[in-house]
């Protein structure tokens, strides 16, 4: 199966495969995982294959899914736990916060949590309260618990996969808006991952300003990038991929090439990633900096209802405002 | 206490199994193999009419409430059996409206009617509803416009009534949060002595609804105890409609959730929630009792999802056919019909009336639902503290000024 072009989607649901079929000790659980393989697909078929044992149809309620998740972790398994929506995972913040983010140092070492917990995240489906959410900032601000997201095919397939063998507890953000896109590069599947699972990604290099996002706004930027370059700008690109730990090397020798950065993601900019990366930027780069570090991000106001959507997120002409607001100075 | 006491004695209000036979004309009895069908012979099950609408004889289980059958008038009936058909044509626009792009999503009550009708009719004007999102046909009883209902799936607003001027509140979409918002409501009612008193215009009560899936979450759970420790008026009203989107019951119970009621301290009872007297009947009984202080009950109305989760979902993933062939024949709106014909409740002029009142509410919501229109953009800032807040102010002079500079450069053009 090389030089696959799979879509998001597809990716993630092959590296599970991949994933369980190494390792009899991943379990995946959750609301609708099985029969019907979760609500966009992302587990279709492994029930099938690997056995309602190891594909586990929950009851309907998050913090019995993590807390139980928790205690198979602490038998031994790895468990890959699906929340169905991110605006569903709040009554699981308990465990996560308080049992999976701190086992580890509370036991001194002697206790694991290798645990992933997969969200789809964001905007930009058009759908009901509480499914377009980006609520990364609480897990990253939280101690103990190291943080991803994908944000194309071939990383989903090798992220997921990588994210199982890590003996900390993941939380995996998954851009649901982009599932269904066709990957843009092939999957060589019995290949390797060509960075770790921390690595940023230089998804555009460029020399005049650095665009840093990550899970669905890649794309949004990658676009930006190329209406960019037709002013004759030469923006560069930089796909986080891990929110915690970040890429501070390859974020901060970006910044000081260019002299400029605009972060964008679909959160609220409040105490955001976007705030921890300008904070971390200014210190790192200072003497560098043309301009001050610009923050395109959804507005500080809970994710409303669809037919603002568009306008509430950052759109490719607002994060071209932003580059033009960075140039102005 | 062995399993089998579990099972046998689980009818909270001494009720012996066994007194009722379900009648033939209910259809076929689903094969076992079929996952999760609890309660489909359960001699504990409320009923008092069969397919066709035949009033099925007072036996052990429904005797506690045939009198509240017994005293029905024929307007009572009748208010009924319009309340299930234009709930039903209610429901078949929502879903015919996101076919066609005016909704985002619909999730359809088809198959509830009975149980929705039964509960909503049940309330009283001050009584107090917490729904969660399928609860249509509860909403249309309380007298909030099916419009209003259509502004969070078309996706102009997060829920686009006043809960206040109907005592319904707005529907919540995170499964069991509204249920202890509901024994909370309760607990106020009680502080404030509208509970008890004997006043028929003033003690009140609570009803929660979620469904067969809701009762695994957390929230579901600590209501339960938070309602029995504070003795609040409160009716849970589970409809189990046999479905937590793919996930059939024996996902979420092992025994069904009326009996787990007596576990935490009160009565649970068990209605056949296509049987629209019954579950009147049955929510009744349960507001009186909780209006007058006897303390919460958990009622489980015994229905099924006739159509998908939602317009998003494909059934035809996890279930079959065959399974929603059987439950075609207990239709809440046929049983009423039946009923109501056999008692000479209504003449042929009456359904026809009905059912033309239901073409003209469905045309007026459908033009309403077309027209209506998009939410002014900078409106999505208001309404967001009670007093004006610095940061969501500044952003929204940004939001209109990003937008102002897009008009002047479509001026230039
Ligand atoms: C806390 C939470 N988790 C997950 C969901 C996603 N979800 C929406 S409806 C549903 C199933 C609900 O089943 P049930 O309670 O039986 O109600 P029904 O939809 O059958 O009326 C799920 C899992 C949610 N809305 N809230
Ligand atoms: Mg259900």
């Amino acid at each position: 199966m090389s030089g696959t072009r799979l879509s998001l989607a597809k990716g993630l649901n092959a590296g599970l495969r991949k994933a369980m079929d190494k390792d009899p000790k991943v379990v995946l659980m959750g609301e609708d995982v099985g029969k019907l393989g979760g609500v966009f697909r992302i587990t279709e078929g492994l029930q099938k294959d690997f056995g309602d044992h190891r594909v586990i149809d929950t009851p309907l309620a998050e913090s019995g899914i993590v807390g139980t998740a928790v205690g198979l972790a602490l038998r031994g398994y790895r468990p890959v736990v699906e929340i169905q929506f991110d605006g569903f995972v709040y009554p699981a913040f308990d465990q996560i916060v308080s049992q999976v983010a701190k086992m580890h140092a509370r036991s001194l070492g002697h206790l694991k949590m290798p645990m992933v917990i997969r969200i789809p995240c964001g905007g930009g489906i058009g759908a009901v309260e509480h499914h377009s959410e980006s609520n990364e900032a609480y897990f990253a601000h939280t101690a103990g618990l190291r943080v991803v997201s994908c944000s194309n095919a071939a990383d989903a397939y090798w992220m997921i996969q990588q994210a199982i063998e890590t003996d900390d507890p993941v939380v995996f953000f998954e851009p649901k808006r982009r599932y269904h896109e066709r990957g843009e590069t092939e999957i060589d599947e019995g290949g390797s991952p060509d960075l770790g699972l921390y690595d940023a990604r230089v998804a555009k290099e460029g020399s005049d300003l650095t665009l840093l996002c990550y899970g669905p706004m890649v794309k949004t930027c990658l676009q930006a990038a190329a209406a960019a370059q037709e002013e004759g700008r030469n923006l560069e690109v930089i796909d986080l991929r891990s929110l915690s730990p970040l890429d501070l090397p390859t974020i901060t020798s970006s910044v000081k090439k260019t002299g400029r950065a605009v972060i964008v993601h679909e959160a609220q900019t409040f105490v955001s990633l976007g705030a921890e990366i300008a904070a971390r930027v200014q210190e790192e780069c200072f003497y560098h900096l043309e301009a001050p570090v610009l923050r395109v991000g959804g507005y500080n106001i809970p994710y409303p209802p669809s037919r603002f959507e568009e306008e509430y997120l950052p759109t490719l002409d607002r994060v071209l405002d932003a580059v033009d607001r960075s140039f102005a100075h | 206490m062995s399993d089998s006491d579990v099972a046998g004695h689980a009818g909270t209000r001494g009720r012996m199994a066994g007194a009722f036979e379900p009648s033939p004309e209910m259809g076929p009895t689903p094969p076992s193999q079929i996952s999760g069908h609890f309660s489909d012979d359960n001699p504990e099950m409320v009923q008092f009419v069969d397919a066709d609408g035949n009033r099925l004889a007072t036996n052990e289980t429904n005797a506690p409430y045939a009198q509240i059958v017994e005293d029905m008038t024929s307007e009572d009936a009748r208010t009924i059996y319009r309340d299930l058909v234009l709930v039903r044509r209610i429901d078949a626009e929502g879903f015919a409206l996101q076919r066609q792009g005016e909704l985002g999503l619909w999730p359809s009550l088809f198959g509830q009617e009975a149980a929705q009708v039964g509960a909503g009719r049940a309330l009283r004007a001050q009584d107090y509803a917490f729904p969660g999102y399928r609860e249509h046909g509860v909403a249309w009883c309380r007298g909030v416009d099916p419009v209003s209902l259509f502004g969070m799936f078309r996706g102009v607003n997060h829920g686009g009534w006043d809960s206040n001027e109907n005592n319904f509140h707005l529907y919540t979409i995170v499964i069991g949060n509204q249920m202890l918002h509901a024994v909370g409501y309760g607990m106020g009612i009680a502080a404030d002595g509208d509970m008890g008193t004997g006043d028929p215009e003033r003690d009140a009560a609570v009803m929660a609804f979620t469904g067969d899936g809701g009762t695994s979450q957390g929230d579901f759970n600590e209501a339960l105890v938070f309602a029995a420790v504070t003795n609040a008026p409160v009716v849970f009203f589970v409809q189990n409609n046999q479905w937590a989107i793919s996930e059939p019951n024996d996902k979420q119970f092992i025994i069904p959730p009326y009996q787990r009621a007596r576990g935490f301290g009160f009565p649970g009872v068990l209605v056949d929630g296509n049987d629209p007297l019954a579950s009147y009947a049955v929510a009744k009984d349960a507001l009186d009792k909780a209006r007058s202080g006897q303390g919460p009950t958990l009622i489980e109305a015994y229905t099924y999802r006739m159509g998908a989760h939602t317009t998003s979902d494909d059934p035809t993933k996890y279930r079959s056919d065959a399974e929603v062939e059987i439950w075609k024949h207990k239709d809440p709106i046929k049983r009423m019909r039946g009923f109501m014909q056999e008692r000479g409740h209504a003449d042929p002029e009456f359904f026809a009336a009905v059912d033309a009142e239901a073409d003209e509410v469905a045309a007026r919501i459908r033009k309403a639902c077309q027209e209506m229109p998009d939410p002014e953009l900078p409106t999505m800032f208001d309404n967001q503290y009670t007093e004006p807040h610095p940061l969501v102010e500044a952003e929204r002079e940004e939001f209109l000024a990003y937008h102002a500079g897009f008009a002047e450069e479509g001026g230039q053009a």
